[in-house]
C-alpha cells in the first residue's frame, strides 16, 4: 500500500481565476483596451443600457460588444443593427463568465481594432460577482421593480462594483422604491460606488453614464 | 449550474497545486465551505464524480466537504451572532448595519496523493 501525502492548500477556489485576470487587465492595459463588465439580474436592461450607450460613444470610440446573456442571440442582432461589432459567447450553460472564457471572446473581438469592449455578463447577481472577467471596471444595473433593499441581498456584487446604474426610475412610481434609501444600501457595502439614476427606455441620465465611461476609456488608453 | 462551474475551478486549482508538488494521483480533496456560500454540498459531490471522472490525475478521487459556520458582525452594538440563525439584523439591537465575517468561503484546505 502506497503512502498517502497530505498536502496542505487553503487556497480559494476563486484565486487561481484571480491570477488569469489579472494577467489578462495587464494585457489589456498594454495594448490600450478598455473591458467593461456589465452585469444585472435578468431582465434588468443591461441589453437596452448598451445599446443607448453605444449610440452615443461610437463616433468617438471603437467599440465591441461581447454577449453572455441567455437571449444572446436577440442582443447581438440588436447590437449589429447599432452598427457595433458584436460577438456572442456560449457558456455552456454556465452561470458565470470568468477570465479565461472573457479572454477567448476577446481573441475573437479584438482582431478589428477595439478601445472599448463591453462584456454584457450572465444575468445573475451571485456567480458573476465572485469570478474576475479581468474587466477594467465593473458595472451593475439594479432596475426599480427589483427593489431598493437588492445590495443588501447581494452584498459582494455592489461590493465588486465600480459603478452602479439605477435603470427603469420612469416606474418609480408604481413601485414601493426608494432611490435615497437605495443608494444608502449600497453605500453601506461600498463607499467609493458611483450611483446614477437612469431609463434606459427614453435615454434620461444615461449621458451622464456615457460621459463617466469615456473618462475611464480615455485615462486607460492615454496612460497606457 | 453553478456548482458544475466551481467543480471546474477546483479540478483547475488542484491541476495547479499538483503540478507544484510533483503529484500524480490525487486521492481525495478536501473543500472547506461556507454556510452561506449558495454551494449546494450535494450537488457539488454529484458535479464532482462526473467531472473527475474525465481527469486522469482526479478521476475516482473523493471531495469531501468541511462546512463552516457563518457568522455576522453588527456595526450597532459591536457584536457577533450566527448568520443562519437571525440573517441581517442584529438580535442584540436590532441594527440593520450588518456584514459577514465568514461563511461565504469556498477553499481547498487540502489534497491526499498516492
Ligand atoms: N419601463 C422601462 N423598461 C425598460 C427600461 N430599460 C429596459 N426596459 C425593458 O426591460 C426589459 C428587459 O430589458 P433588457 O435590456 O433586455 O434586459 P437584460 O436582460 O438585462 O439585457 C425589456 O422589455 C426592456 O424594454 C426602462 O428604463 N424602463
Ligand atoms: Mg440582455
Ligand atoms: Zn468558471
Ligand atoms: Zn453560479
Ligand atoms: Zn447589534
Amino acid at each position: 500500500m502506497n503512502q498517502v501525502r497530505i498536502i496542505e492548500v487553503k487556497q480559494s477556489v476563486f484565486a487561481d481565476n484571480d491570477r488569469r485576470a489579472a494577467q489578462l487587465r495587464r494585457e489589456l492595459k498594454e495594448k490600450g483596451i478598455f473591458l467593461l463588465n456589465l452585469m444585472s439580474a435578468p431582465g434588468s436592461g443591461k441589453t437596452t443600457t448598451l445599446t443607448r450607450t453605444v449610440e452615443l460613444l461610437k463616433d468617438e470610440i471603437k467599440i465591441g460588444v461581447m454577449e453572455a446573456d441567455i437571449d444572446s442571440d436577440v442582443d447581438a442582432r440588436a447590437m449589429a443593427a447599432a452598427g457595433v461589432k458584436s460577438i456572442q459567447l456560449y457558456t455552456g450553460g454556465m452561470c458565470h463568465l470568468d477570465a479565461d472564457m472573457t479572454r477567448q471572446g476577446l481573441d475573437e473581438l479584438i482582431d478589428g481594432d477595439v478601445e472599448l469592449a463591453i462584456l454584457e455578463n450572465v444575468g445573475n447577481l451571485v456567480c458573476p460577482a465572485e469570478f474576475d472577467t479581468g474587466a477594467v471596471k465593473n458595472a451593475a444595473i439594479l432596475s426599480v421593480p427589483e427593489g431598493d433593499d437588492k445590495p443588501l441581498k447581494y452584498p459582494l456584487m455592489f461590493q465588486v462594483c465600480d459603478v452602479v446604474l439605477i435603470n427603469k426610475i420612469d416606474v418609480t412610481p408604481y413601485f414601493d422604491f426608494d432611490l435615497e434609501r437605495c443608494t444608502e444600501y449600497i453605500r453601506m457595502r461600498n463607499p467609493d460606488a458611483k450611483v446614477i439614476p437612469i431609463c434606459a427606455k427614453t435615454g434620461e441620465g444615461v449621458e451622464e453614464w456615457a460621459g463617466w465611461l469615456r473618462q475611464q476609456v480615455r485615462e486607460w488608453v492615454t496612460f497606457s | 449550474m453553478h456548482e458544475l462551474g466551481i467543480v471546474f475551478h477546483i479540478i483547475r486549482s488542484v491541476e495547479q497545486v499538483a503540478a507544484d508538488n510533483g503529484l500524480e494521483k490525487i486521492s481525495a480533496v478536501v473543500l472547506e465551505l461556507g454556510e452561506v456560500s449558495g454551494v449546494v454540498p450535494d450537488y457539488l459531490t454529484d458535479c464532482w464524480k462526473w467531472a473527475a471522472a474525465k481527469e486522469e490525475l482526479v478521476s475516482g478521487s473523493e471531495l469531501k466537504i468541511e462546512t463552516l459556520p457563518a457568522v455576522t458582525h453588527c456595526g450597532g452594538c459591536g457584536r457577533d451572532y450566527p448568520t443562519v440563525a437571525h440573517g441581517r439584523i442584529c438580535p442584540h439591537c436590532q441594527s440593520g448595519n450588518t456584514w459577514l465575517l465568514t461563511g461565504n468561503e469556498v477553499s481547498i484546505k487540502e489534497i491526499a496523493a498516492y
